[in-house]
């Protein structure tokens, strides 16, 4: 049995992290589930690659990178991958609150306004808590990379954030 | 000592050992631009994690939980998003494989079970907040008007004052399926509880669960549902100190759930157990 050299109980464990991940990366339930299931698949058939006393989790969220790049590249996104429930609800609620739910939204909404590249590296470094290191080893990137990839997301991060109330009442990305 | 823009992402993302933390903090705290770019960035992990911590506690769909045991030769293209627990999957819980994670079924994520957990998340997210603990102060007029519409349910924020607890505010938290409310309230100490309020699909929307305790780390929750609401009462407090406080909460929101919501509810509770009150199976209080 693989068991012994794949701890598939490790695997398991990582399941929500990995949603919680692929929730923010990909903005909407049904992908990001979907980008889950392909990388625990793909990560059961390499298993044996898979080198015992290594770090799974990085070995798991690299598969996930790899997943999401080749997703990208196959489907045409021309939408901001914003779940349209939040948008429409924000549209039909009256004016006070429609500021405040847009400000705790504002964040997922700013979040898809940011390249790929910059999400994932300020995701995993503030959502999983990767140090700069690991992040590099995951995403098979120079560490001044992901610094200046970080160091760009959360100054758009800023930027959206600032003006991000009329921003957010005019988002008419809605499919 | 100089340092950089690189230095504070270090800091706030907790990347510095103890002496150069030391160090930097104080370079940020001395010039007023740094401090607010320290401050905005570590606002952004807080907004981050409050949005999507959630899902960590969320129950697993059990075509991840096939995916990662059997990979893709079993599991084809037919599994995809199809709800309902397997017998392999239902095989791997008995196995006690999965420790704390949930499996679900064709129902809909239950919330009650999930509660504790979630309400504990929130409670971390914003304790430490010292502008934004409330996003909607007290005061506004719109609090309660505004929260209960966004649940589809009447909420009331019971008032604390005999406790020593004044309301701050509340906030809506959006969940994965739905909103939930979170009430804020602070003492004297800085002492802080939150209370959070979430509405009940059916089938839990008509169960009513008796009080119960769960404590998550160093977070204390009192749980129970009652009237189509889910309850957590959350705080860093014992048991002990909480319970009397939990027991004036509950008591409040079941004369307010009874009650036509004119001005505050002052009655005491009519009964006053020594325990915490289960919900009777028959409550003549209820109109029918």
């Amino acid at each position: 049995m693989a068991e012994t050299t794949f701890d598939l109980e490790a695997l398991v464990a990582l399941i929500p992290r990995l949603r919680r991940y692929a929730r923010a990366l990909a903005g909407d339930r049904a992908r990001a589930d979907d980008l889950v299931q392909d990388t625990l698949e793909r990560a059961v058939i390499k298993r044996a690659l898979w080198r015992s006393g290594t770090d799974l989790r990085a070995w798991v969220f690299t598969i996930m990178h790899n997943v999401f790049i080749n997703q990208t590249r196959k489907a045409a996104r021309d939408a901001l991958p914003v779940d349209p429930a939040i948008l429409a609800e924000i549209d039909t609620a009256d004016g006070a609150s429609a500021e405040t739910y847009a400000q705790l939204n504002s964040i997922e909404i700013s979040l898809a306004q940011l390249s790929d590249e910059q999400r994932e590296v300020l995701l995993l470094v503030a959502l999983e808590g990767m140090s700069y290191d690991e992040v590099a080893h995951t995403l098979g990137i120079p560490i001044g990379t992901v610094m200046s990839r970080l160091s760009r997301a959360r100054a758009r991060l800023a930027a959206l954030l600032e003006g991000e109330a009329p921003a957010a009442r005019t988002l008419k990305i809605v499919k | 000592m100089e340092f950089n823009d690189t230095d504070i992402h270090r800091l706030i993302d907790g990347q510095l050992a103890p002496e150069a933390q030391k160090a930097v903090s104080a370079w940020v705290e001395a010039d007023p631009a740094r401090r607010r770019q320290a401050a905005a960035w570590r606002r952004q992990r807080e907004l981050l994690r409050a949005r999507f911590d959630p899902l960590l506690v969320d129950a697993l769909p059990p075509r991840l939980l096939m995916a990662a045991k059997i990979g893709r030769a079993a599991n084809d293209g037919r599994m995809r998003r199809v709800a309902g627990v397997t017998t392999l999957a239902a095989a791997c819980l008995a196995a006690g494989w999965f420790g704390h994670a949930l499996v679900s079924s064709r129902a809909p994520v239950d919330i009650l079970a999930t509660l504790p957990a979630r309400a504990a998340v929130a409670h971390r997210v914003y304790l430490p907040e010292v502008r934004h603990f409330a996003e909607v102060a007290a005061h506004e007029e719109h609090l309660i008007r505004w929260l209960s519409r966004r649940l589809a349910t009447k909420v009331s924020a019971p008032t604390l004052i005999e406790h020593g607890f004044r309301l701050v505010g509340g906030r809506l938290l959006p969940g994965e399926d739905r909103p939930m409310a979170q009430f804020l309230y602070q003492n004297d100490a800085g002492k802080r509880l939150t209370l959070y309020v979430v509405a009940l699909a059916a089938p839990n929307a008509t169960r009513e669960t008796a009080f119960r305790f769960e404590q998550r780390g160093e977070v204390g929750v009192f749980v129970w549902s009652e009237d189509g609401r889910g309850y957590a009462l959350s705080g860093s407090l014992t048991r002990e100190e909480m319970m009397p406080v939990a027991r004036a909460v509950y008591d409040a929101l079941n004369l307010a759930a009874k009650e036509p919501a004119k001005g505050p509810v002052i009655e005491p509770a009519k009964s006053p157990a020594v325990e915490p009150p289960k919900v009777p199976a028959a409550d003549p209080r209820k109109s029918g």
